[in-house]
C-alpha cells in the first residue's frame, strides 16, 4: 500500500450530512494522530458518532481500529510511549478537559473487550464492581443495580441461581455477556465494543448481536469488529479504515451497497483484507 | 545408517541414567543426613525435652525457651517483612516507571539477597542493639531477620503481581476505577496466593538462620524463659550451634543438638508444604 497514494487522494471523507432525522453527535473526533513512540499508527482521523446509533469501525488487521477505540475513552493512555494530539469532544466538551477526570469519562464511555475478562470473583461481584467502586455499597441497592444490569445483557435467566459462583464457571459467550452486564452497571452513555464476538462461538454471537440490537435503543455503541458481515447487520453507520486513516465512513447500507472509494469496494467485496 | 542410529540411542541411555544418578545423589545425601540426625536424636526427644528449659545437665535440658525465643523473633519478624516488601514490590510493580531507577531499586534489592547472613548480624548489631538500644533482644533479632528476608519478599511479591493480567487492570479502569482501587480491589487479591507462599519461604528461612544472631550476641546459656520482647533470648539453631560446640566436652549435647534439629526440620517441612499446597492450591485459571 502506497502511503504517498493514500494520503495524496485528497483524504478528508465528507462526513454524511447532518439532516433533521438524525440524532445528535455525542462523540466525535477531529484530526486525531497519534504515535506509538515514533511510529505513527492514526492520522487525521475525523468522525461522529451519534446518539442512541451503532457505528461500526472495520478494516484489515492492524489499521489503527482498536488503538482509536481506546482513544475515546483515554484508555489508551494505559500503553507507555503513546502520544495523542487532535480533538475529541464528549457531549461537546473535550476529554481531555482537566475538569472532568478520567475516571467520569471511563463510567459515562464504557468499554467491552475482545477477550472476555471477567474478574477472578463471584458473578454478583463483577457486575458488582463498578457501582462498588463508584461509592454504592448498600446491599439492596446493590441488588438491585446486578439484576437490572444482569437482566439488560440478557443473562440473568442463566446465572440468577448461581450469582455468589466463580465467574470462571460460565462459558465464553456468557462471560462476554457478563463483561457486558458489568458495563451497564455503571450506567454509560456510549459502550465501545472492541471485536466483542471474534472470541466466540456463532450461537453467542448471534445472541450478542441480538443484544446490541436491543441495548442501541438506550445506549450508543461504537464496535470494532473484523467481521464485515457482522456490521452490516447491526450497524447504522460504518467506518472503513485502512493503515491509520478513515478511508471512507457513511451509513451501513451506502458503505457497503455503493461504496465511494475503490479501496472500501475492494475489502467489502473481499479482495483484500 | 544403522551404527549411527545405535549410537545415537546409546549415548541418549547414557545422559538419560547420567541425570538419574545425578538425582539419586542429591536424595542420597538428604537420606544420610537425615538418617544420621534422626538416629542420634532417639530416646532424647520426648514430652519434657519440648515443654522443658535449659539445663547444663543434658537429661534435664530442654528446648521451650528456644522455642519462645524463635517464636517471639517471627512474631516480630512477619509483620514488618510483610508490610516492608509487599509495599516495596506495589511501589516497583504498579508505580515507578520504567527507567534509570527503577532499575537501580531493584538491582539493589537483589544484591542485598546475596548478602552473607552474617553481615546482617553486624547490621543488627550496631542499629538495632547499640544505636536503637534495644540490646540483644527479641526485637533486635526479631527486626534483623524481617531485613535478612526482606529481598524475598520484594522478589516473590512482584513476580505475583506482575502475573496478574494486564487485562484484568484493564477492565477495572475501563470502568472509571483509580489506580489505587484497581489495585486494592482486583490486583492485590489476585495476587496474594503468590505473595503467601513467597511470605511462608521468607519466614521458614529466618526460623533457621543462624549467624545473624550470634553476631547479635545471644547468649550461650539462657536459663529463665523471655517473657517481654525486650529481653534477651535464645533461637532454636542458636541453641544447636552451641550444643553442637559444646558435645566435644558433653557427648550428649550432641544428642540434645540432634533432637533439636529434628524438631527444626520437623517445623521447615511442614512450613514448605503449607507453601508449596498454596501455591498448587490457587495456580490460577486465567
Amino acid at each position: 500500500m502506497n502511503r504517498a497514494r493514500v494520503l495524496e487522494a485528497d483524504r478528508q471523507p465528507a462526513l454524511p450530512p447532518q439532516t433533521d432525522a438524525e440524532p445528535e453527535v455525542i462523540l466525535s473526533t477531529r484530526n486525531l494522530n497519534l504515535w506509538y513512540g515514533d511510529q505513527q499508527a492514526l492520522h487525521d482521523i475525523s468522525l461522529d458518532i451519534r446518539r442512541t446509533q451503532v457505528t461500526a469501525i472495520i478494516g484489515p488487521s492492524g489499521c489503527g481500529k482498536s488503538t482509536y477505540l481506546k482513544t475515546l475513552n483515554r484508555l489508551v493512555e494505559l500503553v507507555p510511549r503513546v502520544r495523542v494530539t487532535g480533538e475529541t469532544l464528549f457531549q461537546g466538551r473535550s476529554i481531555y478537559d482537566k475538569t472532568v477526570s478520567v475516571e467520569e469519562l471511563r463510567t459515562k464511555i464504557g468499554i467491552v473487550f475482545q477477550k472476555p475478562n471477567p474478574f477472578p470473583k463471584s458473578i454478583y461481584e463483577n457486575v458488582a464492581y463498578g457501582p462498588r467502586v463508584h461509592g454504592i455499597n448498600k446491599k439492596s441497592l446493590l441488588d438491585d443495580i446486578v439484576e437490572k444490569s444482569l437482566r439488560a445483557a440478557a443473562l440473568w435467566e442463566e446465572v440468577k441461581d448461581r450469582l455468589r459462583q466463580d465467574a470462571f464457571g460460565l462459558s465464553g459467550g456468557q462471560q462476554q455477556r457478563l463483561c457486558i452486564a458489568r458495563t451497564l452497571a455503571i450506567e454509560p452513555e456510549v459502550i465501545l465494543m472492541d471485536e466483542p464476538t471474534s472470541a466466540l462461538d456463532p450461537i453467542s454471537t448471534m445472541k450478542i448481536e441480538e443484544l446490541i440490537y436491543d441495548l442501541k435503543k438506550t445506549y450508543t455503541i461504537v464496535i470494532v469488529t473484523h467481521n464485515m458481515q457482522q456490521a452490516a447487520r447491526v450497524s447504522d453507520k460504518t467506518a472503513f479504515f485502512l493503515n491509520g486513516v478513515v478511508e471512507e465512513f457513511d451509513d451501513t447500507v451506502a458503505l457497503f451497497s455503493n461504496p465511494k472509494s475503490r479501496r472500501t469496494e475492494d475489502y467489502v467485496s473481499g479482495r483484500f483484507g | 545408517m544403522n551404527r549411527r542410529i545405535r549410537v545415537r540411542l546409546w549415548l541418549n541411555n547414557l545422559l538419560k541414567t547420567a541425570f538419574m544418578l545425578s538425582a539419586l545423589f542429591a536424595l542420597g545425601v538428604l537420606t544420610v543426613l537425615l538418617v544420621q540426625i534422626v538416629s542420634q536424636s532417639v530416646g532424647w526427644l520426648d514430652w519434657p525435652f519440648l515443654t522443658g528449659k535449659l539445663s547444663i545437665q543434658p537429661e534435664r535440658a530442654g528446648i521451650l525457651g528456644a522455642i519462645v525465643g524463635t517464636l517471639g523473633m517471627m512474631i516480630v519478624a512477619a509483620p514488618v517483612t510483610l508490610v516492608l516488601g509487599v509495599c516495596t514490590a506495589i511501589y516497583l510493580e504498579e508505580y515507578a516507571r520504567d527507567g534509570k531507577i527503577k532499575s537501580f531499586i531493584q538491582t539493589n534489592i537483589a544484591n542485598l539477597a546475596g548478602v552473607p547472613s552474617v553481615i546482617f548480624g553486624l547490621l543488627g548489631l550496631t542499629v538495632f542493639a547499640r544505636m536503637f538500644q534495644l540490646g540483644a533482644s527479641i526485637l533486635a533479632g526479631g527486626l534483623t531477620m524481617s531485613l535478612l528476608v526482606l529481598p524475598i519478599v520484594v522478589v516473590s511479591s512482584q513476580e505475583a503481581l506482575r502475573s496478574v493480567p494486564q487485562y484484568l487492570r484493564e477492565a477495572s479502569y475501563g470502568m472509571g476505577a483509580t489506580k489505587w482501587q484497581t489495585i486494592r480491589r482486583v490486583v492485590l487479591p489476585a495476587s496474594v496466593p503468590g505473595m503467601l507462599t513467597g511470605f511462608i519461604l521468607a519466614l521458614s528461612r529466618a526460623i533457621g538462620e543462624t549467624a545473624p544472631l550470634v553476631v547479635l550476641g545471644i547468649p550461650v546459656l539462657l536459663l529463665p524463659i523471655p517473657d517481654s520482647f525486650m529481653d534477651t533470648f535464645t533461637a532454636l539453631p542458636v541453641q544447636i550451634y552451641y550444643w553442637t560446640l559444646d558435645a566435644v566436652l558433653t557427648p550428649e549435647y550432641a544428642n540434645l543438638a540432634a533432637a533439636a534439629i529434628v524438631v527444626l526440620l520437623v517445623v521447615l517441612f511442614a512450613l514448605n508444604s503449607a507453601a508449596i499446597w498454596i501455591r498448587n492450591k490457587f495456580r490460577k485459571r486465567y
